[in-house]
């Protein structure tokens, strides 16, 4: 299409311009993709790390059991199957006394031989403490404990009366995800059971896998279900960045917009010889259109032969997570490897070609309103 | 007898000044054959520019008609008079008005390009429109880096590419010294003596004047007088 012809070599002939607007249109797409592909890599993970710690393949919960109310905790009990596949897990409300302080916290017992979820249970078989312990890094933290320490632990029995033991912390492992972690301190099932005269007893079954069959007195947590949180926390995140890229997006589309304008002022003669050599108002709009949309595909081709490289690197090579990043909320590993999907992509290259097409159709439409004598003369405000 | 290629019977221009009027061209009647070399001579603001316009299909008149090749160029779209400038007429100004950013070659492939013709018709066509005006060597040049008179002849070669039937050119002498002035004025002479093209010019210049066959003097937007006269020659 002569069109195009002459938009491109309209641009060529721009130089420094060209380049100037075909970079910030450049590094905007290459930053959204980044950030998205960030968020959805982090996504990703945060969501294979619950798996791998948490959910498995699902969990059923003993009926009355709700993990955010601790009085349910004595009523969401129940014998589960034998043929139950997966692993079981008793939580009891309990405190430790490090260095003489109270800290409150969720006793979890779990069965020291699973291989099911990450945690490092089999610390628990093989510690030669009388009452072995597992805490995450961020409780040994908080609690300045460390591996070897001996404290006291409570907890309140079967019939509501306290008893105490002394317990060893036989390892500190180190999880992305703080609600395996926080709060928290794993034990081994059967001696919390006999402890707490709850023989057989547990609130959560954790599943091998999906497609469960039904248990009586328990209800089945779909995964999807137990990941939403996942998602809902990550989309809020995406609103929240979204803000700041479309932000520079409206600077770019600016700096586009200033070119049309400029040059739809600057280049009133050419416009004027143009129609004058035979080209219609209405195409000589379409070639200024056409030379602003350029712009966007001249961006994109410069994101993709800089961007590529990089975002391949940084998908391969991961992004380093600062400490800090554990208050987020949701699990984040010690760095994050992000994910570009095709839609992503697509839906990018598609948002900053259709925005740049736009304001650069917005202004050019006052060509086709232009007498071409005044053009020629060069004589319009 | 030569058909006319230009009918303009009663035109009227009017602009908006001020609060009223302002009368650019009055009761304007005049007839052009196809092949003349004539030229509108007149004192700055006599309605030169606008009469071309006019003729050009680049702006309407208030009033009267106006008949170029045939076409109704007083009541066009603003596309179909689009259309008829690409196939039919070639436009010269005084400040030649070469498209900045393409080179010579491209600026006379240009009204090809409109009219879609092929590329190696393109090709051959401008290296023609080139070879004849003698700035083939120039082909590769930006227009700010060639002269008055090169840059001049670049727009003739653009103007005389696609073969118009009329030529206007808007005192296309005005910033050329004489010896180029009358390069150009010798050229265009010799297209409408091989060709057959017709050229109407705008001027006030006297080497202009002095190649016309026809000098048709506009005062206030009226014809003062339109009087025939014998060129100079080209090989003078
Ligand atoms: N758009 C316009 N609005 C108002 N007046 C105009 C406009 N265009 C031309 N005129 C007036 O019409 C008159 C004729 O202008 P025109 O440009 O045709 O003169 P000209 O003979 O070409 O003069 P010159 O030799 O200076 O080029 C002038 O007085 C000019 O001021
Ligand atoms: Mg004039």
């Amino acid at each position: 299409m002569i069109a195009w012809t002459l938009a491109y070599r309209n641009l060529k002939g721009a130089g420094l311009r060209t380049w100037l607007n075909a970079s910030i249109l450049s590094l905007v797409f290459v930053l959204i993709l980044f950030i998205n592909g960030l968020l959805d890599g982090w996504n990703q993970s945060a969501k294979q790390d619950s798996i791998a710690w948490e959910f498995a393949a699902g969990q059923y919960w003993a009926q009355g059991f709700d993990p955010l109310d601790p009085f349910s905790y004595q009523e969401g009990l129940k014998d589960w199957p034998q043929s139950l596949e997966g692993t079981p897990i008793l939580w009891r409300q309990g405190s430790i006394y490090p260095d003489g302080r109270m800290y409150p916290l969720i006793i979890k017992g779990i069965p020291a031989q699973q291989e099911l979820l990450a945690l490092p249970t089999a610390l628990l078989a093989q510690s030669q403490a009388q009452f072995p312990a597992l805490i995450g890094h961020r409780m040994a933290k908080n609690c300045q404990l460390q591996k070897g320490d001996r404290l006291l632990m409570r907890w309140r029995d079967q019939k509501g009366s306290f008893d105490a033991q002394e317990i060893e912390i036989a390892g500190v492992f180190d999880s992305p995800l703080p609600s395996v972690d926080q709060g928290q301190i794993w034990v081994d099932l059967l001696s919390l059971q006999a402890k707490t005269g709850l023989e057989n007893k547990a609130n959560i079954w954790v599943a091998a896998k999906a497609k469960p069959q039904s248990v009586a007195g328990a209800n089945w947590q779909e995964l999807e279900v137990l990941l939403a949180p996942i998602n809902k926390i990550i989309e809020a995140k995406k609103g929240s960045s979204q803000f700041s890229y479309y932000i520079l997006l409206a600077i770019a589309l600016l700096a586009l917009f200033d070119t049309q304008v400029l040059s739809i002022f600057k280049r009133q003669k050419e416009i004027g010889t143009y129609i004058s050599l035979g080209m219609s108002p209405k195409e000589v709009q379409l070639l200024f259109t056409l030379e602003g949309g350029l712009y966007a595909i001249f961006g994109l081709f410069l994101g993709g032969l800089y961007g590529a490289p990089l975002l391949y690197y940084l998908a391969q090579n991961g992004i380093p997570m600062p400490e800090m990043a554990d208050e987020m909320g949701v699990s984040m590993g010690k760095a994050i490897y992000p994910v570009y999907s095709w839609i992503l992509i697509l839906k990018t290259s598609l948002i900053i070609l259709a925005s740049s097409f736009l304001v650069s159709y917005w202004p050019a439409r006052k060509i086709a309103r232009m007498s071409p004598v005044a053009a020629l003369k060069g004589k319009l405000q | 007898m030569k058909e006319d290629i230009l009918v303009l019977k009663h035109i009227y221009k009017r602009f908006p000044l001020g609060e009223g009027e302002f009368t650019a061209l009055k009761d304007l009647s005049l007839n052009m054959q196809a092949a003349e070399f004539s030229g509108l001579v007149g004192p700055s603001g006599s309605g030169k520019t606008t009469l071309l316009n006019i003729i050009g299909g680049l702006d309407q008149p208030s009033e009267g008609e106006a008949i170029v090749l045939g076409q109704d160029v007083a009541n066009m779209s603003a596309k179909a008079a689009a259309n008829f400038r690409n196939l039919e007429l070639g436009f010269i100004f005084q400040q030649f008005n070469l498209l900045p950013v393409y080179t010579v070659f491209e600026n006379v492939e240009f009204p090809l390009l409109l009219q879609k013709k092929s590329k190696a018709e393109r090709q051959k066509t401008v290296k023609e429109a080139l070879e004849w005006l003698g700035i083939a060597h120039l082909a590769n040049k930006k227009p700010d880096k060639l002269s008055g008179g090169e840059g001049q002849r670049v727009a003739i070669a653009r103007a005389i590419v696609k073969r118009p039937k009329l030529i206007l050119a808007d005192e296309p002498t005005a910033n050329l010294d004489a010896a180029n002035a009358h390069n150009i004025m010798r050229l265009m002479r010799r297209l409408n003596q091989e060709l057959g093209t017709s050229f109407l010019f705008s001027t006030h210049d006297e080497k202009v004047m002095a190649y016309l066959e026809r000098i048709i003097h506009l005062r206030d937007g009226e014809i003062e007088k339109d009087e025939a006269q014998i060129p100079k020659t080209v090989s003078e």
